[in-house]
C-alpha cells in the first residue's frame, strides 16, 4: 500500500509571534520551525500501516520554502521512505485552496492508495487543505479520525463528532485527517537519522507540475489577508482575597451573578 | 446575478444545534446589510416540520432538503446536496457554522464550487459587495481580517461567539429536490458519549481542570458543571495522564472553545492552552500558586487549593439555583 503524507512546517506552538511590518504577515526570523503536530500523527499512522501490512512506501509531501526540507528530513528519520518538497515563490502566500491546488497537481504524479494529512495547521488553522486535495482529486474523505483499520478495499475510520465518534466506512483510495488520540509518535532514532540522509528527496516547482502559477499562491488567492493583529490583551482581572475558602467562593458567586452576569 | 445569503441550519437528530441560530442571525445581519434576502437551508431526514422554526430569526425563505440518505452526517451526500442548492439559489454569501461537521462540509463544498472559505470566523462585515471576516491565526495569538473572493463568498462562524437574534418572517418551508450522487463514504455506527454531554465547543460554561486535580476523580468539577449547567474540559497534562479523554483537551492541539465562562482548576495557564480558551467571556482562574500565568489572563482569580475552593461554590451556586 503506498501512502502520501501532507507535512507541513509551522512554528513551535512556543513561539512568540510577532507581526512583520507589512502587517499581513509574520516575522519568521528567530521563529523555531517544526512539524505540524498533527502532521507527526499523520506520519505515525502512516508508518503503523505501512508496518502492518508488510508492504508498500510512504511519501512526505510538502509545499513550503527550502528551510521545509528539514521537517522533510525528520518524517523521514522517523522511518518514511521518500520526501517531495515543492518549493516555488509563487505558491507562497496563497490561501488553502491554493495549497490544496499544489498538492492535488503533485499527487498526480505519484502513486498513492492513502492520503493521511493532520486535521489543521496550527498556523494558518485552516482545517481546509486536506478537505480540498480530496475535493480535486475526486476521493473520499474522513476528518478527524482516531482509529483506523484497512479492510481490502476499503479503510473504516472512528471519527470524531460533537458529543462521540462515528465509524465512517471510505472506499480507497482515501485521505483521512488525524485527531489527537490516534497515536503516539515515535521520535526519530539515531540510525533513522543517519538513513534519513541517504534517502530521495524531490524539489520540484509549479512548472515542473504544469501549474498555472496566477491559479496558485498569492496570485491566485480568493481569500486574502488584509491585515494582522493581536488580539485585545485581557486585562488581569481581580484576585478574589478573603479569611477562607469558602468566604473566596461566596465573592466568586457574586461577582459571577452580579458583575459579569454569566450565572 | 448572485444575490442574498444563504444560511445553513445545523440540526443533529432532528434537533438544530445552537450554532444554527447563530448561523440564521449572522445571516440576517449580513442580509440586511446587503439590502438583499436571507434564505435558511436544513439538510436531513424527517426535518421538514422542524425548518419552520428558522423563520424565527428573519429567513424570508426556508429550504428544506429532506431525504432518508441525508440522516447520517456523511462528507459525500451533504457536499453533493448542497453544492446543488448553491448552484440553483445563487447566494452571493453562504454561511455556516464552524462545527466539527461544518468544518469538514465547508472545506470540502468551497474547493468544489472553487470559492473562499474563512474557516472559523469571529466576525462579519461586508464592505461594498465584499465580504470581510476577521479569524484567529496561530492558535488565536494573532486575528486576520480577510477579504474573501468568489460566488458565493463562504465563512464558516465559530461556535459560541455571535449574538441569536430573533426577528419573525413566518416564511413557509420550501422542499428542495434532493440528489446524493455517488457516495464514497458511508456512515456506519455511532457512539455518542453520555447523551446529555454539551460538547465543548458549544457550552455556556466549562469547568475544566488540569495537573493540579491529582488524579482521574474529576467528581468535583463534574458537580459544580452540573449545577451551572455546564460541561467538564481539561488541560492537555490531564488528558496525557490519562484522566480524561482526548475529547476533552482545550487547547491549541485540543478543543478552541468559546464559552461565557470558562472556570480553569488546577491549570497553570500555558500558552498552548490559553490558546483554546483566550476568547472566553469571563476566565475564572483557581490556582494555588499566586504565581500561575492563568491569573494573567483570568477575569478573577482565587489563590487557593481547588478542593477547598470548588466544594464551595458548588454549594453557592445550588443556592442560588433554589
Ligand atoms: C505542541 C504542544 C501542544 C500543546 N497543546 C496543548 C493543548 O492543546 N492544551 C493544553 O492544555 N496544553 C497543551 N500543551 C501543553 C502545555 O504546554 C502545558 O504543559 C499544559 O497545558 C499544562 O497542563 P496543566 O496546566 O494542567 O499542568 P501544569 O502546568 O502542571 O499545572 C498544574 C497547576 O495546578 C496547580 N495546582 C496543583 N495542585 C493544586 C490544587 N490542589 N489546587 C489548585 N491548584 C493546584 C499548580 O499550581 C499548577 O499551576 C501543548 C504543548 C506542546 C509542546
Ligand atoms: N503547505 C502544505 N504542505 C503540505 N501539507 C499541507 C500544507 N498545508 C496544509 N497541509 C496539510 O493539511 C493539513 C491541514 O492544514 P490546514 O488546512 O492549513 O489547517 C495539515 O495538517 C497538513 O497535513
Amino acid at each position: 500500500m503506498d501512502i502520501v503524507v501532507l507535512l507541513k512546517q509551522v512554528p513551535d506552538t512556543e513561539t512568540l509571534i510577532q507581526i512583520a511590518a507589512d502587517k499581513t504577515s509574520i516575522k519568521t526570523e528567530d521563529v523555531k520551525w517544526v512539524i505540524n503536530p498533527y502532521d507527526e500523527f499523520a506520519v505515525e499512522e502512516a508508518l503503523r500501516i505501512k508496518e502492518a501490512q508488510g508492504e508498500g512506501k510512504v511519501t512526505i509531501l510538502t509545499v513550503g520554502p527550502e528551510r521545509a526540507i528539514e521537517a522533510i528530513r525528520t518524517a523521514l528519520a522517523m522511518g518514511a521512505d521518500e520526501g517531495v518538497l515543492i518549493d516555488d515563490p509563487a505558491a507562497e502566500g496563497g490561501d488553502a485552496l491554493g495549497t490544496a491546488k499544489v498538492l492535488a497537481a503533485a499527487l498526480r504524479e505519484i502513486p498513492y492508495d492513502l492520503i493521511v494529512a493532520g486535521q489543521r495547521a496550527v498556523d494558518d488553522d485552516y482545517y481546509q487543505v486536506p478537505a480540498a486535495v480530496a475535493a480535486f482529486l475526486g476521493i473520499a474523505q474522513v476528518s478527524m479520525v482516531i482509529k483506523e483499520e484497512i479492510q481490502d478495499e476499503k479503510i473504516l475510520c472512528e471519527r470524531t463528532i460533537e458529543g462521540g465518534t462515528m465509524v465512517v466506512e471510505a472506499q480507497l483510495p482515501a485521505l483521512f485527517t488525524t485527531q489527537k488520540g490516534i497515536n503516539e509518535p515515535r521520535y526519530a532514532s539515531l540510525p533513522g537519522i543517519m538513513k534519513a540522509k541517504k534517502k530521495p528527496l524531490a524539489k520540484k516547482t509549479l512548472a515542473d507540475l504544469g501549474i498555472n502559477p496566477s491559479e496558485v499562491g498569492e496570485a491566485g488567492a480568493k481569500c486574502r489577508v488584509m491585515s494582522l493583529s493581536f488580539p485585545p490583551e485581557r486585562s488581569p482581572g481581580k484576585i478574589i482575597e478573603g479569611e477562607t475558602p469558602e468566604a473566596k467562593a461566596a465573592e466568586l458567586v457574586r461577582l459571577l451573578r452580579e458583575e459579569a452576569k454569566v450565572i | 446575478m448572485a444575490q442574498g445569503v444563504l444560511a445553513l441550519a445545523e440540526q443533529f437528530e432532528g434537533r438544530f444545534r445552537n450554532v444554527a441560530y447563530e448561523v440564521l442571525s449572522e445571516g440576517k445581519r449580513l442580509a440586511d446589510a446587503l439590502g438583499e434576502p436571507l434564505a435558511g437551508v436544513v439538510l436531513g431526514s424527517g426535518i421538514e416540520a422542524m425548518a419552520a422554526e428558522l423563520g424565527k430569526y428573519g429567513a424570508d425563505k426556508i429550504l428544506a432538503a429532506d431525504d432518508p440518505a441525508l440522516a447520517d452526517y456523511t462528507t459525500d451526500a451533504y457536499t453533493n446536496v448542497l453544492f446543488d442548492i448553491v448552484k440553483d439559489h445563487d447566494p452571493k454569501i453562504l454561511l455556516l457554522g464552524a462545527s466539527t461537521r461544518g468544518k469538514d462540509l465547508s472545506a470540502r463544498l468551497s474547493a468544489r464550487l472553487d470559492t473562499g472559505l474563512a474557516m472559523d470566523c469571529l466576525a462579519l462585515r461586508v464592505d461594498g459587495d465584499t465580504l470581510i471576516a476577521t479569524r484567529p491565526m496561530f492558535g488565536g495569538k494573532v486575528l486576520a481580517e480577510i477579504a474573501i473572493q468568489g460566488t458565493p463568498q463562504m465563512a464558516a462562524i465559530r461556535p459560541n461567539v455571535m449574538e441569536v437574534v430573533e426577528a419573525e418572517k413566518g416564511a413557509g418551508v420550501e422542499k428542495v429536490p434532493v440528489n446524493v450522487g455517488v457516495a464514497k463514504t458511508k456512515a456506519l455506527e455511532k457512539k455518542t458519549e453520555a447523551a446529555a454531554k454539551v460538547d465543548l465547543t458549544e457550552a455556556n460554561i466549562i469547568v475544566s481542570g488540569g495537573r493540579g486535580m491529582g488524579s482521574p476523580d474529576f467528581s468535583l468539577l463534574e458537580k459544580l458543571a452540573e449545577v451551572l449547567g455546564g460541561t467538564v474540559g481539561a488541560s492537555r497534562s490531564a488528558v496525557d495522564e490519562g484522566w480524561r479523554p482526548h475529547s476533552d483537551q482545550v487547547g491549541q492541539t485540543g478543543k478552541v472553545v468559546s464559552p461565557n465562562l470558562y472556570i480553569a482548576c488546577g491549570i497553570s495557564g500555558a500558552i498552548q492552552h490559553l490558546a483554546g480558551m483566550g476568547t472566553s467571556k469571563y476566565i475564572v482562574g483557581i490556582n494555588k500558586d499566586p504565581e500561575a500565568p492563568i491569573f494573567k489572563k483570568a477575569d478573577y482569580g482565587i489563590v487557593e487549593d481547588l478542593f477547598k475552593v470548588v466544594p464551595a461554590l458548588t454549594a453557592d451556586v445550588k443556592k442560588l439555583r433554589e
